[in-house]
């Protein structure tokens, strides 16, 4: 099988520990990772801020770079929900014909990184060890456009020496929203001291996700307020060993 | 405004609801009315502890039906069908209205609706109303053109009287007054009922009787009753309101005349259809099994019940929504309002915010297609697109991928009607042209220096006085931009390889 690492412009950017980290975890498990360096970005800022026609291109490279592989995994809920929903409207409407069938076969090999841990390689216990209290903060697309359901909590409860807590009203949105976060700042920050309030009440020192776009969001209000609990994506946690902490 | 040409033998684009008349355009965008509505720390309270409550109930009584997901199909289904062959269904319900003695009109907008009530309240020689609790006729601005000819509109509905008595707009499509608490309310009564015990205490029932006594006088004077309607149902004539308190019941029976104003979207083809909505509706709204009080009514019955009914069937955009086949599917609604209950933003900022009598997620795609994209620029942004309306939709709207669709309406409509490119155009545009190319791609990626001489104190960025980072820095630290891009470990670490 031929695995691509759909990186994610975020994480390639600004959140390189998440690259790695899924790097780690997935040859740790056997996994040969490819990363096709051609690639850039799947368009979903584009997409939800209004810019359809301009993610054109953007749809066309996915499909030119990830074709030849058997599954590409994201570390990301949002930008796998962008690929599986959004990439195919945008074909629809601005493509050349043929560009939908390819960018559904594309999409239906695109995981996010917990659906390909347990749905393709049939993993939950990931052999990692992670000795803190977590908090897990299911991301609405992860939740509600992939349904991944409880993969990442089911992969959290087998890492060894974590302390798994449950976060009050988990699924209610952290208020990141891609530009909302930026055009509805004040609406967003409300969002984000619930957010922030509910971490909090777990006393957990990390809150995980699947996402770091809202992790950016979530950890940049902890960091703001010197709450004293932090962020750390799901990916990094599962990578964590004795041998290899990444505190 | 924009003039769209019309071709020879190609229908215009269908009219949109006209400004200047009813209430679906804000004063304010968006982000600045929410501003001032998030500040209000009893709006917050009041709010958050109603849409708790009525979001626990109806994922509870939700819970119990096994066919829960049939029914929302059922119901999405039935409510496509109707919108494709509307016409045809519409013809039969005035058809069947008027065969059991009703009168039907027709209102291309706000302004002629409101004109052919006037004219039939006073064709029955009457300075005062009764209503039903209706979305239709606060969406028309009914009340304030009643008001204007000297024409009193009594509101019956519980909390439509305590908005009504409070000088104030509704906040919520089902729970008018959901912003205000007990207290604020036997305010509002004490002051503005002029008939009330001043040991008005607030518990809810003493609340309610005394709105009970003050209703019950208009109910017996009114000769003639203004409602909504919940479904129309084309093949027999039948107009059903759904409510709670009984109220509505009163002003569909004891008044002499009945006028009814009736959106066109909300039509069933047949009887038997009622039997999908009526477990959707009152499970989605108020969280209950059944609702109270079901009235439905066949055009006039002799004896019994108001002798004199109009029927008047509003568009006011309806049909220029219907146009786009993209967001059309927000005429699909009910009104049950699950989706104000579970979004995230309304939860925090309330219905006023929004602008136009259809707040929440439901509002975003709805009040914009009514007015036209640009009436209500703002409003398909009030989003994070969590998506959490979708999923209790009874009907299954799609709301988050109206929302992007009307995002695209705008920016592209922006574009149309401005030679010069908004700045967020501009940036999008330049973002698209450095990510469609690696290389670019991966310079700018690693440009991120700046960053790192910003952050490096405690190894995060506080606030920047830039006022695009601003809007981000207010609340959130950024974090600091590392040394090395993945790809560039990526690259150092295969080097070997190649």
């Amino acid at each position: 099988m031929r695995t691509a690492l759909f990186i994610t412009c975020l994480a390639d950017g600004l959140f390189p520990d998440v690259g790695k980290a899924t790097v780690r975890l997935l040859e740790r498990l056997g996994q040969v990772v490819e990363f096709p360096a051609e690639q850039t970005c799947c368009g979903q800022m584009h997409v939800n801020t209004g810019y359809q026609k301009q993610t054109l291109t953007l749809v066309e490279r996915f499909v030119k770079v990830f074709t030849p592989y058997d599954a590409i995994v994201a570390p990301s809920g949002s930008c796998v929900g962008s690929v599986r929903h959004q990439h195919a409207m945008i074909a629809k409407r601005f493509g050349s014909p043929g560009l939908l069938e390819q960018v559904e076969a594309v999409a239906a090999k695109t995981y996010e990184l917990s659906e390909f841990l347990v749905d393709v390689l049939g993993v939950t216990d990931v052999g990692a060890y992670f000795p803190h209290r977590v908090t897990y903060h299911p991301t609405c697309h992860s939740l509600r456009m992939l349904r991944v359901g409880d993969k990442p909590i089911t992969l959290l409860r087998a890492v060894n020496g974590l302390e798994l807590v449950e976060l009050p009203a988990a699924d209610q949105c952290c208020g990141f929203g891609g530009t909302f976060a930026i055009k509805n700042a004040d609406t967003s920050t409300a969002m984000l001291a619930d957010k922030m309030r509910n971490v909090l009440d777990t006393g957990a020192e990390i809150c995980t996700a699947g996402d770091s776009s809202c992790l950016m969001h979530i950890g940049g209000g902890l960091s703001r307020i010197r709450a004293g609990a932090r962020t750390l994506h799901l990916a990094q946690i599962l990578a964590a060993t004795r041998e290899d902490s990444v505190l | 405004m924009t003039t769209t040409p019309v071709m020879l033998g190609l229908p215009a684009m269908p009219p949109h609801a006209p400004d200047g008349v009813g209430n679906l355009r804000g004063e304010e965008r968006f982000p600045v009315a929410a501003r001032r509505a998030l500040a209000d720390t009893q709006l917050r309270r009041n709010l958050g502890k109603a849409t708790t409550t009525i979001r626990t109930k109806r994922a509870q009584v939700v819970a119990e039906l096994p066919d829960w997901e049939e029914l929302r199909e059922a119901g999405r289904q039935l409510k496509v069908h109707t919108m494709a062959h509307l016409p045809d269904y519409l013809a039969q319900l005035e058809s069947a209205v008027s065969a059991r003695g009703g009168v039907v009109h027709w209102a291309r907008d706000a302004a002629e609706a409101n004109a052919q009530v006037i004219d039939l309240v006073r064709g029955k020689g009457a300075d005062e109303v009764v209503k039903v609790k209706s979305m239709a006729t606060q969406e028309i601005g009914l009340n304030e053109a009643l008001e204007a000819v000297g024409i009193a509109a009594i509101e019956t509905d519980l909390a439509e009287l305590i908005v009504q008595l409070g000088h104030d707009k509704p906040s919520h499509i089902l729970v008018p007054a959901i912003h205000r608490n007990r207290a604020e309310i036997r305010e509002i009564f004490l002051r503005e009922m002029g008939d009330v015990d001043p040991a008005l205490s607030d518990e809810p029932t003493a609340l309610a009787g005394a709105a009970r006594q003050h209703l019950r006088r208009k109910f017996l004077s009114a000769k003639v009753a203004i409602s909504g309607a919940n479904f129309g149902v084309a093949e027999t004539g039948t107009l059903a309101v759904v409510e709670s308190e009984g109220n509505g019941r009163m002003c569909l029976t004891l008044p002499e005349t009945l006028i009814t104003i009736m959106g066109i979207e909300k039509l069933v083809p047949r009887w038997q259809d009622l039997e999908v909505f009526l477990q959707l509706l009152p499970r989605s709204s108020t969280g209950e099994r059944m609702n109270p009080y079901t009235s439905m009514w066949t055009g006039v019955t002799p004896g019994d019940g108001p002798q004199e009914f109009h029927l008047i069937l509003l568009d006011n955009g309806r049909t220029a929504v219907l146009s786009d086949a993209e967001g059309r599917d927000a005429l699909n609604c009910i009104r049950c309002s699950a989706c104000l209950n579970v979004c995230p933003v309304y939860e925090r900022t309330g219905g006023h915010a929004y602008g136009s009598v259809y707040p929440g997620p439901i509002g975003a795609i709805l009040s914009p297609q009514l007015t036209g994209i640009e009436d209500n620029a703002s409003l398909p942004f009030a989003s994070s697109l969590c998506g959490a309306c979708y999923d209790v939709c009874p009907v299954k709207i799609n709301i988050p991928e109206i929302l992007v669709h009307l995002r695209a309406e705008h920016t592209e409509t922006y574009a149309e009607e401005h030679r010069v490119p908004s700045a967020e155009a501009s940036a999008m545009g330049a973002a698209a042209w450095v990510m469609s190319d690696p290389k670019r791609w991966t310079l700018v990626l690693r440009s991120g220096r700046l960053g790192r001489v910003l952050g490096r104190k405690r190894d995060a960025i506080g606030e920047v006085p830039l006022p695009l980072a601003k809007q981000w820095t207010d609340a959130r630290d950024f974090a600091r931009p590392p040394k090395q891009t993945f790809r560039d470990w990526w690259a150092a670490e295969h080097r070997s390889e190649r």
